[in-house]
């Protein structure tokens, strides 16, 4: 009876992805490119970079790049503190 | 751990400083060709995983080492972007002027000159000493707790 | 029909890590639904940003052309790092649930046990 009905939410949920499908650009032909069109004009000029994806993620969109290396930091914290030997004494 | 037999660890000694050398290569040109300071950390990671199948988790490395890489990595990267506040935070202050990453590039196609783009080599350089330290310690935690104590399961 | 091929591709990956993560209940199981999952957001990321017969966004040795968006490959960098930091963090638990109850099975982890 349970398992019954998650199957039918499952397949509820794939209709979702289906229907967003039908329903978005075609695959070749992006609509909206005006902020990448200038990223890729000025970009070598204001940055000095030749690689547009590194200029964009370390340079245009630095701060981004902060929280995520303060999410791994974090991330390895955790596991550090999970396992750490000698305080298992009950 | 137990070491390895004799093979491996004659070839891990032979392997291990070709692959720091081709990760540090992907870490310094991540701004000419493709790569960066993650995916270079990743590809350093793996020598140092190879080295700790090999000889065993306590012998190779100390685990206060990687966490020496990974915190200095960090707070480099957090100080460069404060060098920069008289106009904004994280604001390039070397491209295009004349000292050390500062060359100036014109719009086209060029062969890739290393001296320039400005504070993007120092950034790259302090994510891979981060990401080294971070995968470094987390695999050498997860190895030795697996192993060391496989007497005391509690029920 | 046939030219939406990534995005379908999507739509199955996500669909089978999402069956993985609901049905089964062995624990490391469902921390690989969850790492398909997030693959396949990744994958998605990609194909949105894609010009009919462009190359990479990199001027070293380029000979003209047009150039594909660069901005949702920089995000899905970070969406990657992301990713390995938390399936990181769900093993390390995999670990200390397995020392404490002795088995990997959800459903004798229930109890809270002092």
């Amino acid at each position: 009876m349970r398992k019954s009905i998650a199957l039918g939410a499952l397949l509820i949920f794939f209709g979702f992805l289906l229907v967003a499908i039908m329903n978005i650009h075609s695959f070749g032909y992006p609509t909206n490119t005006a902020m990448d069109d200038y990223f890729i004009r000025n970009g070598q000029e204001q940055t000095g970079a030749n690689n547009i994806v590194t200029a964009i993620v370390f340079d245009y969109r630095g701060y981004d790049t902060i929280g995520e290396a303060t999410v791994l930091f974090t991330a390895v914290a955790g596991v550090l503190l999970a396992l750490r030997k000698g305080g298992e004494e009950e | 751990m137990k070491p390895m037999s004799v093979i491996v660890r004659t070839m891990t000694r032979s392997l291990y400083p070709f692959i720091l050398l081709f990760g540090a290569y992907l870490v310094v040109h991540g701004h000419l060709t493709p790569g960066g300071g993650f995916q270079g950390g990743a590809v350093a990671a793996s020598a140092i995983a190879l080295a700790i199948a090999a000889f065993g988790g306590t012998k190779a490395y100390h685990e206060k080492t990687l966490a020496l890489f990974e915190s200095g990595g960090l707070l480099f990267f957090l100080s460069l972007g404060l060098i920069g506040m008289g106009v904004a935070f994280m604001w390039n202050f070397l491209a295009g002027s004349g000292s050390l990453f500062g060359d100036p590039v014109a719009y086209g196609s060029n062969p890739g000159y290393l001296n320039t783009a400005g504070t993007i080599p120092l950034m790259n350089i302090a994510v891979g000493l981060e990401v080294v330290g971070g995968l470094g310690a987390i695999m050498l935690a997860m190895g030795s707790y697996a192993f060391d104590e496989d007497k005391e399961v509690s029920s | 029909m046939i030219d939406m091929a990534p995005y379908i591709t999507v739509a199955i990956i996500i669909g089978i890590g999402l069956y993985i993560c609901m049905f089964k209940s062995n624990l490391i199981k469902i921390v690989m639904g969850i790492s398909l999952i997030e693959s396949g957001v990744n994958l998605f990321l990609i194909t949105l940003g894609y010009r009919h017969g462009a190359y990479a966004p990199i001027f070293t040795m380029f000979n003209g052309g047009i150039m594909t968006l660069p901005t949702p490959q920089a995000l899905t960098l970070t969406s990657i790092v992301i990713g390995v930091a938390t399936t990181a963090l769900l093993l390390a638990f995999v670990i200390k649930i397995y020392r404490h109850y002795g088995s990997i099975d959800a459903k004798d982890a229930r109890r809270l046990k002092g």
